[in-house]
């Protein structure tokens, strides 16, 4: 079957029902998505699958076959992923770090739906994303910042 | 704000943000076996046999007889086993590894092997318990005769529950056995503990063991002891297979078999006079669970913070840490703190609530000030701030506006209450460690061209230390931030700083890395290579903390806080809607706004989760019955939308630029703070946390009956 991976067409030969978190990470060594749970509670494997937020440690390959998918290591190529990265910055929104490639990907995907959130769409966007150092403060902070320092990229 | 305080991009921001960052887990795994243990489904039991079915070739098992040095894992008291012994005392005990190239084998190996117990009596309730790991008791002034001259005496017991961690890398350990050494790298909080660790278990010398550090994605404490264990067993078994092993852990076992914060049972006994506390005799016990780990220290803490922010002229404190056969309890941010915290906050807000007087005001009657006493008998040697902190929290909030307008009796749907609490966190390390066991060095290279390498063996796991060492060596040296080096500690290279732990890193180590380069500023020689290494040193105003008779400095100084809670309860649902929580926090100069601020948000964030939301429970038997982020369920951007922080400056004068520490503090009275809150709301007294929709719905119940 194939699909596209961060723009590239690949074609995958392995289990359909291998999930898509380990065939990312160790058939294509995308080590940004990250696993923290496998039970799509706390959104740290997130991926852009067809434009939606998706917990990939729920998807079973045979779901991805034609699919679009994204993850951070293609993301983090764009420009939009450069006003994130900047806000981000800005508010110190990082810390362990391990929330923080499926906090993106699900900032992008608040934004593409609605480019001038209110905190309360933010907070909603965010709510599937677990993290449990910074509070969120930051992190909605940051999204806020890049709606608005961004404008026009969304 | 002090120049320092101005934020900068962290140094770990880009590879964390791009996913490029390697965490354990993200090393390829090509030549590296797979590590899965096999845990005690027993609370406690005699093991009788191990029944293994026929291996296929290149799988192998491994247990205690494969412990090459002692089995026995180097914590405190080392009665933690690599592998267990003749016996299992908790479900979750490792009894033995499986290891192997196919981790779907490995797991099905695992369950295929029988393991025969004999099961024996466990006791699962620290009030069951008669096994007394640490009896530390001290006191001061006349307890008996301010007890007998009482207007009236209170006593009342407070309970604490269990909290996980949840940080949200799970624990992982790689082993890599080569050239007669063993490397060690993963998530981990302290190096140099696990290299003593992992030396005794394989009976090397601890310069044959090589500790990196790996990007670790939060710990909380979660990795400050445990790591230890995983790490032996993880070397024992690469030793045993010549070839490295990787064991990473799911999120399940994670939940189910590594640390909690301590559950605690405070009993209070507080005798008042002419509408002031006289004298407190204050009973704490900690469940320590199956094996001692860090309990002494967390006990330790514990009893030293039972008199919270006040001053207890007339003191009698005695604290106990018990076994059960539950998984051991371990450091959790605030390390036994919040839990005497939660205690004394709740009496004085109980004692205020009876004599009919504002529960601030009362606080503030009693508050320690500079000079005064601590309840080891040490002193406060700077000011305390809490006064001013009140007016701040009151000002963000209204805070005595609403406290007046929701104690008065509410009806309909919603009902609203609002709390705060006051209370500290001391800074570094407990008693004498600092200068008795840890004896920090810090090191800094300047090589020929110019560039400065930070070497400690603190570790930055998300609180932010690559960033504010670096700044500390940027503005002493003034340096540019791209001169300067910090990498993750690696024991080869780093010289023992100590663990990063006891919110002391900064503080402390900081300290001695600015001293390291205001002399290397002067002694700077261009085109050469220079090291310059710096040694703690016991700063001479304390008085010296003696754990034999518990008396002393306990710390030199300490960070202050103020919190307060707002609360709304659907008395439909039982759901408490958290509409606000607010803090003034001081912890010295901040070496950074941006990353202090984001330290006193996620402590207050999980001081939220650790009042009410984050509850463990246990079947008969004491398994954990919820051990996925699914049921186990911590805050999410939905609960606390309005967090805010204030940032109050007291400067420290020994601390970097007037530092203290910073990482534990929030998290520490939050639950006090909010249980006032939910106590206004519904009317009712409250003695313990977590306080979940389940106990409001009780509460709003009996209301009904009545």
């Amino acid at each position: 079957m194939k699909f596209i991976l961060n723009g590239t067409e690949v074609e995958y030969t392995g289990a359909l029902n291998a999930r898509l978190l380990d065939v990312l990470r160790d058939e294509y060594r995308l080590t940004g998505v990250k696993c923290g749970c496998r039970e799509g509670e706390c959104g740290s494997c997130s991926v852009i699958m067809d434009g939606i937020l998706t917990n990939s440690c729920l998807v079973a390959m045979g779901r991805a076959e034609g699919s679009t998918i994204v993850t951070i290591e293609g993301y983090s190529n764009t420009e939009r992923f450069r006003a994130l990265d900047k806000a981000y910055a800005d508010v110190s929104a990082v810390q362990c770090g391990f929330c923080i490639p499926g906090m993106i990907l699900a900032s992008e995907c608040i934004l593409a739906k609605n480019p001038h959130p209110t905190e309360a769409e933010i907070r909603v966007g965010i709510s599937g994303n677990l993290c449990r150092c910074t509070g969120y403060n930051a992190i909605v902070h940051a999204i806020d910042i890049a709606a608005k320092e961004g404008s026009g990229l969304w | 704000m002090d120049k320092i305080s101005e934020s900068i991009t962290r140094i770990d921001h880009t590879p964390k943000i791009t996913g490029a960052a390697m965490y354990v887990a993200d090393y390829p795994t090509v030549g590296v076996l797979f590590g899965k243990l096999l845990y005690s489904s027993k609370p406690r039991a005699r093991l009788l046999d191990v029944i293994v079915p026929e291996l296929p070739e290149g799988y192998l098992v491994v247990d205690r007889n494969d412990v090459p040095g002692e089995n026995s894992v180097h914590i405190v008291l080392d009665d933690t086993p690599v592998f267990a012994c003749e016996t299992v005392e908790y479900i979750g005990e490792p009894i033995l590894m499986v290891v192997g190239p196919d981790e779907k084998e490995v797991l099905r190996i695992v369950n295929a092997i029988k393991i025969v117990y004999e099961e024996l009596p466990a006791i699962l309730s620290m009030r069951e318990s008669d096994v007394v790991f640490f009896n530390y008791e001290f006191g001061k002034g006349e307890l008996d005769k301010s007890f007998s001259e009482a207007d009236k005496i209170y006593e009342e017991e407070f309970r604490t529950g269990r909290q996980e961690h949840a940080y949200l890398e799970t624990q992982g350990m790689i082993a890599e056995p080569h050239d007669g050494r063993m490397t060690v790298h993963g998530s981990i909080q302290c190096p140099y503990y696990i290299q003593r660790a992992v030396a005794k278990a394989l009976g090397y010398d601890a310069g044959s063991v090589q500790i990196r550090q790996d990007v670790t994605g939060g710990a909380f404490g979660g990795k400050e002891a445990f790591p230890s264990i995983l790490a032996c067993q993880t070397a024992v078994a690469a030793h045993k297979a010549g070839r490295p092993v990787r064991v990473v852990f799911d999120r399940e076992e994670d939940m189910e078999y590594t640390s909690k914060r301590h559950p605690s049972l405070c009993t209070y006994r507080v005798a008042v006079k002419d509408g002031m506390v006289t004298a407190m005799d204050i009973d704490v016990i900690y469940d320590a669970g199956a094996y001692t780990t860090l309990t002494p220290v967390v006990l330790q803490r514990g009893i030293i913070c039972s008199t919270g922010v006040y001053n207890i002229v007339n003191l009698h404190v005695h604290g106990r840490a018990v076994k059960t056969n539950t998984v051991p309890s371990g450091a959790f941010r605030g390390f036994g703190g919040p839990q005497t915290f939660f205690a004394i906050e709740m009496m004085m807000q109980h004692i205020a609530k009876d004599m009919g007087i504002d529960s601030i005001t009362f606080k503030q009657k009693h508050l320690a000030v500079l000079g005064d006493q601590t309840s080891t008998g040490g002193r406060y040697h700077f000011p305390v701030p809490i006064p001013v902190m009140i007016e701040e929290v009151d000002k963000v909030c209204d805070f005595r506006r609403k406290y007046k307008e929701y104690s008065k009796p509410q009806t309909g749907r919603y009902l609203r209450g609002i709390g705060m609490s006051l209370y500290f966190h001391g800074a570094g390390f407990t008693g004498s460690g600092e200068r008795d066991f840890i004896k920090a060095v810090a090191r800094i290279h300047k090589t020929a061209d110019g560039t400065v390498h930070i070497l400690t063996a603190n570790t930055d796991m998300g609180q932010g230390l690559k960033t504010t060492f670096t700044k500390i060596i940027a503005k002493e040296l003034d340096l540019p931030y791209n001169r300067i080096i910090i990498e993750n500690p690696d024991t080869d290279f780093v010289p023992d700083s100590g663990p990063t732990v006891a919110s002391r890193s900064l503080m402390i180590v900081g300290e001695l890395l600015r001293r390291a380069a205001a002399r290397l500023s002067v002694e700077w020689k261009d085109g050469e290579d220079q090291i310059i290494e710096e040694h703690f040193q016991e700063p001479d105003f304390l008085v010296p903390f003696s754990l034999e008779d518990f008396h002393g400095d306990a710390y030199p100084t300490y960070a202050w806080a103020v919190a307060a809670v707002e609360t709304e309860v659907d008395t439909v649902t039982g759901l408490s809607n958290v509409l606000g929580t607010y803090g003034s926090f001081d912890v010295g100069t901040p070496i950074d706004m941006n990353i202090v601020v984001g330290q006193m948000e996620g402590g207050l964030m999980q001081g939220i989760g650790y009042a009410f939301m984050e509850q463990i429970s246990a079947d008969a038997k004491g398994r954990i019955r919820n051990n996925k982020l699914s049921d186990y369920i911590i805050p999410t951007s939905m609960d606390v939308p309005n967090l805010e922080v204030i940032i109050h400056v007291e400067k420290y004068p020994l601390g970097p630029y007037g530092a203290k520490g910073a990482g534990e503090l929030a998290v520490v009275g939050v639950p006090a703070a909010y249980v006032e809150a939910m106590e206004m709301a519904l009317g009712t007294k409250i003695d313990h946390i977590p306080f979940t929709a389940e106990d409001t719905m009780k509460v709003l119940q009996e209301v009904v009956n009545k």
